[in-house]
């Protein structure tokens, strides 16, 4: 399935990229986090388990074994820091 | 209700008075206005950039305010937060609750920073005579959106 990915904030200036269109062989968010990792540097130390990170599907927070669907909107942000 | 995102400042007696214009049944209106502060983490702050995440921002602030509404009798609710850079001393949030009596303008404008501050997308660069950083989030923050669901 092809995947819209966004990116903010400080995880936006560790992976050197705002946006992009990723094509992914898998279900869920876990696997589209498997495949974001495995491109190992800043992708695998901030992906790692453990670490403070969110990640939206279609403008909702969703957990890791949430479901993906072609032409999805994804955005990986850390913890939000408004108000 | 009015929900809006803007670089521009505001003003609060401005958004008071658009509030009650023409109206007599609120008895009550509630607000807060958050401050950039020049101090952080023991650090002097110079500037902030507030960054979001355009689209999502509005569903989210929209469902805060959704879920005040359900809770308690509100008559009109206003959400205003700045995006952009900001100095010290700047206003960076209004949320500004009317009601027909105190408590429940006191509780739910409350009740919206506490989920504002903990899911709505927006995020902090600060710059300080070290350098630039971003803000961590505190876990104070969810400790007090936290307890809204005690009761």
């Amino acid at each position: 399935m092809k995947l819209h990915m966004l990116y903010f904030a400080r995880l936006r200036e560790r992976f050197g990229v705002g946006e992009e269109t990723l094509e992914l062989a898998g279900a869920t968010v876990a696997d589209l986090l498997a495949v974001l990792q495995a491109r190992g540097g800043a992708w695998a130390e901030e992906l790692a388990a453990g670490r403070a990170f969110r990640v939206a599907v279609d403008q909702a927070v969703v957990a890791p074994d949430a479901p993906l669907a072609d032409g999805a909107e994804v955005a990986i942000f850390p913890p939000v820091t408004g108000g | 209700m009015k929900i809006v995102v803007q670089s521009e400042s505001f003003d609060l007696g401005a958004e008071v008075d658009a509030m009650r214009a023409g109206r007599t049944d609120i008895g009550a209106i509630a607000s807060f206005v958050g401050l950039a502060r020049d101090m952080n983490d023991g650090s002097g702050v110079t500037a902030m950039t507030l960054e979001h995440y355009p689209g999502m921002t509005e569903k989210a602030l929209s469902k805060l305010v959704d879920d005040a509404n359900a809770r308690w009798a509100l008559l009109d609710v206003t959400v205003i937060h700045r995006i952009g850079r900001l100095l010290p001393g700047d206003p960076i949030v209004l949320v500004a609750v009317a009601s027909a009596h105190r408590g429940e303008a006191f509780a739910a404008c409350e009740f919206i920073m506490d989920f504002l501050k903990t899911q709505a997308p927006f995020w902090k660069k600060e710059e300080t005579p070290e350098g630039a950083r971003w803000v961590e989030a505190r876990e104070s923050d969810d400790a007090a959106a936290a307890r809204w669901s005690r009761d």
